[in-house]
């Protein structure tokens, strides 16, 4: 136990120098390792060759936002059932039509009642065309059908659901697109490092560093912004209520235009937010905010024929169901592009293009979890945190060298070692070191020595039953071995269902706490007794006195 | 050659734990039943974690004046809300309960449109609970924010509850794995007395218990086990060399022996802890206790619980792979 072969030193030195290495970074000022200190890509001098990543500090220590938006699928069910409703009218009515009462959607089904029992059979041949195979995870298909279609001769109806295999399918796409779509927002915004990543089934986390007001990223992120294009319907009266006698193709929508409080809209939608091929903030002819758009080729298309088929009349643009403008169409508007107006703030202005160019969210999200922090207080818990693992420190290594004497130096060196090992482990793998983690670490250095302790312990006992000294030290390490490998496997148990259960921060305090346990048993049953076989070559001691 | 300045615990002890086992198993059932009945009673006083709804860290240009904020925020129409100062005389935490959408609508109408869902709305109580302070109170710094909804905190519960129960289930797994079912359900035992009592102990003094509290108490376990494990690994260990020990004599002999490091260990960790209760400010103060108190009640546990409980569970004196490698050395 205490001959150490040439290559189990260099292991152990290597692992101990490594770990030197990969703590260095945090050392040393940002400014001396990167040539500029904003982009970690261009290193500079040695830290060419040395790693130079520092660790990772969480948003609860260097300030941000933590946000998880749940997307609303049962919306994106809602949605998707109309369509099919739509799709189902219009097989019906294909040659030769079949009679049937306009589809509707009840719950989470499509109902259509045939008028005639006979057709019945007939009908449901028809709607199985709609139905189809699951596009699969990498696109291919699945085995499972998209709808389920049902009928039931006692009341002629045909009921269409969409199934649960579709809805994951759907849920998977909308959660991808959504990430897609906040992406692209939060880039836009020129934020660095925003983490943005899929949460349980139908979440998205967005982390955004740096910013502590988190209204700025809810606008940013919860608005779905979706933009239709109406045509307003001037034979409507609508109230001041918004009360109004509507045709089934008319929809009273609320206003925010700052004229009116309702405007009555044509259902359809001639054109969509799909339509455009960018948006930039820029101002009006009075100098007020707005937001400049240009419509890609179809777009320009359709937007030159209604507007020259409709001047004079007014149309509405409409965001998330209110409308923000509803200008009158003065002449043709051929080029393709066009200028929004609305009661905005250059801010407002400037969001609303970035959301308009990035594209609609495929589903509302909605925000559920939330916690920020500003960068001031981030650096005041790192304070704290580093005052308090400094005196840990402290008075651990007063009690163990109280205790233990020379063995107690030995140990609380194999300490020192052990946090630059669980530094450099945290910077080297880039995992994050959150307020938790702190706590995490501190505790380490309490239990740390624990392997150390139970080793010297036994050597004690050993002694005392009458062993020299060089056969105490080796029965201890080997006695003492079992206790300690079951005694932190049990612990790093907790760590391990603390990762995976954990959320956020607290995942930060497993990470530091598995790892420390790690390195506290390499350093106990590697460098500790390294040090001691040493000691006890040069030294050949007949007695230890503890 | 000495080398130990201080000696200050004994080497060699002989306490007759076992003998005194009925004082502390009587200890450990008040210990529980209180524990118990307080949480009971009392129940819990959980963090926004658990119980979903609005936390503000704010810091006043001044030395904060808690009652005119209370009066302030108790004029806003919130229900039941904290305020609670930490630390310095300027730093305070506000605290809000998850409201329904119908309360939300009656103090932000604007806010709330036809799809909002309870959820996403308890983000309006921030801004309106934000904005109201920030026009009261001119300078005053918002530090941080944390909103959890009704969705989220439910589903906390759940995965706290679970972590603490897949934890002591994976803990039984591996001791029955390593020793017998005996050690194994002493150990599990004493780790369920360690928790309840954790759980007493928030209840009574109302310290919040909110997520991390779950990272305490999972550590809590952890380092418990760490401790009985080292206890019974020595049983082990004596019950093969000592054949003809009377069981109780063995156990006893075994704490004793490995007395001065669990003394010494537990006396390192709490230091540490210390030091992180003084100095690493107040988010993690309430951490820094619980996991103060769990040391010193997973160290009792390991000592007066788990070691003599094993006189109760019918620990044998040779295990069954020992048996069947006897079996095994007649045959040949």
């Amino acid at each position: 136990m205490l001959y150490f072969s040439p290559w189990k030193v260099v292991l152990i030195l290597g692992v101990v120098l490594l770990g030197f290495f990969f703590s260095l970074p945090n050392f040393v000022p940002a400014e001396n390792r990167y040539v500029d200190p904003a982009n970690p890509d261009q290193t500079k001098g040695i830290w060419t060759i040395l790693p130079s990543q520092t660790v990772n500090l969480g948003l609860d220590l260097r300030g941000g936002s933590h946000l998880v938006f749940e997307v609303d699928i049962e919306d994106v069910r809602q949605e998707r059932l109309g369509d099919l409703a739509e799709e189902a009218r219009v097989v019906l009515r294909n040659d030769p039509p079949i009679f049937t009462a306009r589809p509707a959607v009840v719950g989470q089904q499509v109902v259509i009642r045939v008028t005639n029992p006979e057709d019945l059979g007939a009908a449901y041949e028809r709607l199985r065309e709609l139905n189809g195979p699951v596009t699969g995870a990498n696109g291919g298909q699945s085995l499972d059908q998209r709808l389920s279609i049902t009928q039931d001769d006692s009341d002629r109806t045909i009921r269409i659901a969409i199934t649960e295999a579709e809805i994951s399918s759907i849920r998977q796409r909308t959660v991808e697109q959504s990430i897609e779509v906040i992406r692209r927002r939060i880039d836009a915004t020129g934020t660095t490092e925003p983490t943005i990543t899929r949460q349980d089934e139908d979440r998205v986390l967005v982390q955004v560093p740096g910013e502590s007001d988190p209204q700025r990223v809810i606008d940013l992120v919860g608005t779905t912004a979706r933009m239709t294009f109406h045509m307003v319907d001037r034979s409507v009266q609508v109230g001041p209520d918004g009360q109004a006698r509507t045709p089934p193709d008319v929809m009273i929508l609320p206003s925010d235009d700052g004229y009116e409080n309702f405007v009555a809209v044509k259902r359809r939608a001639v054109l969509s937010g799909e339509n455009l091929a960018s948006a930039s903030q820029s101002f009006d002819q009075n100098g007020q905010p707005a937001v400049a758009f240009r419509f890609d080729t179809t777009g320009s298309q359709v937007f030159g024929e209604i507007t020259s088929q409709n001047v004079g009349e007014r149309f509405a643009i409409v965001l998330d169901g209110v409308v923000i403008t509803a200008p009158r169409i003065r002449s043709p508007i051929l080029g393709g592009s066009g200028i929004i107006e609305g009661s905005f703030t250059v801010q407002e202005a400037s969001d609303l293009s970035t959301m308009l160019s990035a594209g609609a969210l495929p589903a509302k999200l909605t925000p559920v979890e939330q916690r920020s922090i500003t960068a001031s207080m981030g650096q005041d818990a790192i304070e704290a945190g580093a005052e308090a693992i400094l005196l840990g420190f402290a008075l651990v290594i007063v009690f163990m060298v109280l205790a233990y004497g020379f063995m107690g130096v030995v140990s609380t060196t194999a300490l020192l070692i052990n946090v630059l090992l669980i530094l450099g482990a945290l910077s080297g793998l880039q995992a994050t070191l959150t307020l938790p983690g702190i706590a995490g670490i501190i505790l380490t250095i309490g239990m740390a020595v624990d392997a150390n302790v139970l080793i010297f312990e036994r050597i004690r006992e050993e002694i005392r039953q009458g062993r020299k000294v060089i056969n105490a030290i080796e029965i201890g390490y080997n006695r003492a071995f079992a206790a300690i490998l079951d005694a932190n496997v049990t612990t790093f148990i907790a760590a391990a269902v603390l990762f995976m259960m954990g959320a956020g921060p607290v995942r930060g305090f497993a990470v530091t706490l598995g790892i420390g346990i790690v390195t506290s048993v390499f350093t106990a049953f590697t460098f500790s007794r390294f040090v001691v076989a040493v000691w006890l070559r040069l030294r050949k001691p007949q007695s230890i006195g503890f | 050659m000495s080398f130990a300045l201080v000696r200050f615990i004994p080497v060699q002890s002989n306490v007759p734990f076992i003998k005194g086992r009925w004082i502390a198993f009587i200890f450990s059932a008040l210990l529980i039943v209180g524990s118990l009945g307080v949480f009971f009673a009392k129940g819990l006083n959980y963090g926004i974690d658990f119980r979903g709804g609005t936390m503000l860290e704010v810091r006043t240009e001044g030395p904060a004046d808690l009652s005119a904020i209370r009066t302030t925020m108790s004029g806003l129409g919130l229900g039941d809300v904290q305020v609670q100062g930490v630390g310095t005389d300027r730093d305070l935490f506000i605290r809000v309960e998850s409201l329904s959408l119908e309360q939300i609508r009656q103090i932000a109408p604007d806010l709330v449109t036809e799809d909002t869902s309870e959820n996403g709305a308890q983000q309006i109580v921030r801004q309106y609970v934000e904005t109201a302070l920030v026009e009261s109170f001119p300078g005053i710094e918002l530090r941080g924010s944390s909103v959890i909804s009704p969705k989220v905190s439910d589903e906390l519960v759940v995965k706290g509850s679970m972590a603490v129960g897949i934890a002591l289930i994976l803990m039984l797994v591996y001791i029955w794995f390593r020793f017998e079912w005996q050690y194994s359900v002493g150990a599990v035992l004493a780790l369920v007395h360690d928790v309840i009592a954790t759980i007493g102990m928030f209840s009574l003094t109302g310290l919040e218990f909110n997520l991390s509290t779950i990272a305490a108490i999972l550590t809590i376990v952890g380092y418990s086990m760490n401790d009985t494990v080292v206890v019974y690994d020595r049983v082990r260990e004596e019950f093969r060399k000592y054949k003809t020990l009377e069981i109780s004599q063995v156990l006893n002999m075994s704490i004793n022996l490995t007395l001065s490091r669990t003394i010494l260990t537990s006396g390192t960790t709490l230091v540490a802890l210390v030091s992180l209760a003084i100095f690493g400010g107040h988010a993690l103060q309430g951490f820094a206790f619980a996991l103060i108190w769990g040391i010193v009640i997973g160290t009792y546990s390991s000592i007066f619980v788990a070691a003599p409980l094993l006189m109760l569970t019918g620990v044998k004196r040779t295990s069954e792979e020992d048996e069947a490698e006897a079996r095994f050395a007649d045959k040949r």
